[in-house]
């Protein structure tokens, strides 16, 4: 055998769907897989079939290699396979068609803190949460040290979780997971746990991995992780692999269609309690999106169009944006009324109207949240905090890339360094 | 499901390398794979010791509801069978008599109970994360372990109380353990992998322990049960494990071979059918579940 680690041929996953059940994923009672069967022959006679049931294919025909020491991302939309293709790889679930060969020891970061329990302290959670992933009691013993480290808690060692910050938590969590040592390693977007000096911290430990010679296969949507980690990379869509390459020209081919459709919030469903239903919102649409996530690169300006509908007379209405980081600190936020602009005034009306703001941001890649709030005066219509968790991403312009720490990007001009005093001190 | 092999040598270092495994469908019956099973004997005991201190935290009298439960228990059943009904109990006090049914009987009750539903309980483990699911429902049978370990020592402690000293028939004891161990786990087995794709079996579940009790001679003897009716009742194979445990620790029992016998055939072919069906079956669990 050459010096494959990983090969998948052909590999394929099918879920069946039924559409009487209404509900889809949902678990079959007894009562109605008997009365199903004992009501066959009956529809059979009146020439209905039991149940229209449809093959959909999470994933097909997938194939490539990967050889040892490789470092490969898989790239690609929501919906397009790549969690299920770790699935099967990780052993989680059975391929309904082609099979995968797999050279090593396999371990797989699909989840920070799987059997984490909140009751148990975070030492007796290290060692639980070591065992499920498959490491020994002495692994564990002998790398303790380092991962309460990285996770710098050592005060609360002897706390039940529950207690913790859920910052905390999830340092914990990703501490016991970094310290895996298996020949293959298997990782999906874990890492956007925590705030940007974990993740940074994080992506540093990842990438400490990833030199090591051991082999990974690494799923994010953080693409400017995946472009530090990976050397090489496989596009999916729709479940199947549409490129393998080297990173660069597989994430710039997955970007390269980012123009093709926005990204839509529906907000029908949302219960608002502000207001008296005045005014209704029916959605929001991330116009720069790549594909149809909430992620827009980072050198396109945040561009937002929301759809609406007005029940009543209005008059002197503001919208207003504010964005936040993960941990919930504020960062912006952008009013319709300024010195500018005045408040917009509506007659109710069955037609829907829009309103689109387009905002003109710093923001590095990091994830982000959005609230909407619209009203007059300190009277609110409506108010929806984090209706969106937005992704910016890099993409790997000079410009990102030489101002590299932070959340926001700033502009700044540097003189040229002139002397202004001689060595004795005079003034020359 | 996976193959695992031994395979030729390591690429890297040219030493036998450490295993070779394809990922594909698989059809019908497979293997038990006890050898991986074994691999991960530490998992299992790493589960178990997490649910015996998930039980204990936050509880207040903590181990003494382990021993308080069953002797309310015997006590109750003292008073309403052995005063008021009258029902025979070999010649033992009455406490004593159901006492000793009773340690047997609650474990296995806590047993088929915790891993039954185990499996829906731990979602996250199924879809997160593989290894063999099985050590999931086993690792409740290990668990309960603890709560017998602590009702033997309040047996031990009512035998010295009523001057009732075991003879050598005390030796046989662990035997009737194992065969009611047998039936928890094949039944656990069965009842967890199925509530994966029907959570009926979680309602099932307290009615069959409920059924199961009057079945059993736990707060009766089983010498009420007529004799023509034994070798039916047998196939219970609680009533080999309950009988053997009070003919062991009291001397006194209906048992005889063909119970035992009996008793233990059913208890393997239980535990036998409950390891294949789990493994029959498992490869849908972290799509259905």
């Amino acid at each position: 055998m050459s010096d494959i680690a990983v090969r998948v041929e052909n590999l394929g996953k099918s879920y069946t769907i039924s559409h009487t059940s209404g509900q889809l994923g949902r678990y079959k009672t007894l009562r109605e897989d008997l009365v199903g069967a004992l009501s066959w022959p009956l529809r059979r006679l009146q020439g209905k079939r039991a149940t229209t049931k449809e093959q959909f294919w999470a994933l097909r025909d997938v194939s490539f290699e990967v050889k040892h020491g490789e470092v490969i991302g898989l790239v690609g939309r929501n919906g397009a396979g790549k969690s299920t293709l770790l699935k099967i790889l990780s052993q989680i679930t059975e391929p309904t068609q082609g099979y995968a060969d797999v050279y090593g020891r396999v371990g797989s970061l699909l989840e920070v803190g799987t059997g984490f329990h909140p009751e148990l302290t975070g030492r007796e959670n290290i060692f639980l949460n070591g065992a499920i992933l498959g490491m020994t009691r002495s692994e564990v013993q002998s790398k303790f040290e380092e991962i309460v480290d990285f996770a710098g808690v050592e005060k609360f060692l002897d706390t039940p979780v529950k207690r913790f910050s859920s910052g905390m938590y999830m340092r914990l969590a990703f501490a016991v997971a970094a310290h895996l040592e298996p020949e293959i390693l298997m990782v999906d977007e874990v890492l956007a746990v925590g705030d940007a000096a974990f993740q940074k911290k994080s992506l540093g430990k990842m990438s400490e991995v990833s030199k090591s010679g051991r082999t990974v296969i690494f799923v994010s949507h953080n693409l400017s992780a995946v472009k530090q980690l990976c050397n090489r990379g496989v596009l999916l869509s729709s479940g199947q692999v549409k490129l393998v390459a080297d990173v660069d020209t597989v994430i710039n081919e997955y970007l390269s269609n980012r123009e093709s459709s926005g990204s839509i919030i529906d907000f029908t469903n949302y219960n608002n309690i502000y207001g008296n239903g005045e005014l209704s919102v029916l959605s929001v649409e991330l116009i720069n999106a790549v594909g149809n996530d909430f992620v827009q690169p980072w050198d396109k300006p945040l561009e937002l169009k929301f759809k609406f509908k007005v029940n009543q007379k209005l008059s002197n209405i503001s919208f207003a944006i504010s964005l936040q980081t993960l941990d919930e600190q504020d960062l912006f936020t952008v009013r319709s009324i300024n010195q500018f602009n005045d408040g917009y005034d509506f007659e109710p009306s069955d037609e829907i109207k829009e309103v689109t703001v387009s905002i003109k941001h710093q923001l590095r890649a990091g994830y982000y949240t959005m609230t909407l709030g619209i009203a007059t005066g300190n009277y609110s219509y409506f108010y929806r905090p984090m209706f969106a968790r937005l992704e910016i991403l890099d993409v790997g312009t000079d410009e990102y890339r030489f101002n590299n720490f932070g959340i926001v990007n700033c502009e700044a001009a540097w003189s040229p360094v002139y002397t202004t005093y001689s060595l004795q001190g005079e003034k020359v | 499901m996976a193959i695992h092999s031994k395979p030729k040598t390591s690429i890297l270092t040219g030493k036998p390398s450490v295993h070779f495994t394809r990922l594909q469908p698989t059809r019908g019956w497979v293997s038990l794979k006890l050898g991986e099973l074994w691999r991960y004997r530490e998992l299992l005991v790493i589960l178990a010791m997490r649910d015996v201190r998930l039980r204990y935290k936050q509880t207040v009298l903590g181990v003494i509801w382990v021993v308080l439960q069953p002797l309310l228990a015997a006590l109750i059943f003292a008073v309403i069978f052995g005063l008021f009904a009258k029902l025979p109990s070999d010649g033992t006090p009455y406490l004593l008599f159901a006492y000793t049914g009773l340690v047997g009987w609650n474990y296995f009750a806590g047993a088929i109970q915790r891993s039954g539903e185990s499996l829906v309980n731990q979602v996250s483990l199924i879809t997160k994360v593989y290894f063999p699911r099985m050590l999931i429902p086993l690792s409740n049978i290990v668990a309960v372990l603890v709560d017998l370990a602590v009702s033997l020592v309040v047996l031990i402690v009512m035998l010295i109380i009523f001057q009732v000293f075991p003879g050598w028939q005390i030796l046989s004891l662990p035997f009737f353990l194992l065969l009611i161990l047998l039936v928890a786990a094949g039944a656990g087995l069965w009842l967890s992998a199925l509530s994966v794709y029907y959570r009926d079996f979680l309602f099932v579940l307290p009615f069959l322990v409920q059924v199961l009790l009057y079945a059993t001679p736990v707060v009766y003897s089983g010498s009420i049960v007529p004799e023509k009716w034994r070798g039916l009742y047998a196939l219970n194979p609680l009533v080999a494990g309950i009988e053997g445990i009070r003919w062991a620790v009291l001397g006194r029992s209906i048992i005889t071979w063909q119970i035992v016998l009996t008793g233990g055939i059913v208890a393997g072919l239980i535990f036998l059918s409950g390891l294949f069906f789990f493994r029959r079956v498992e490869r849908g669990f972290a799509d259905r579940i």
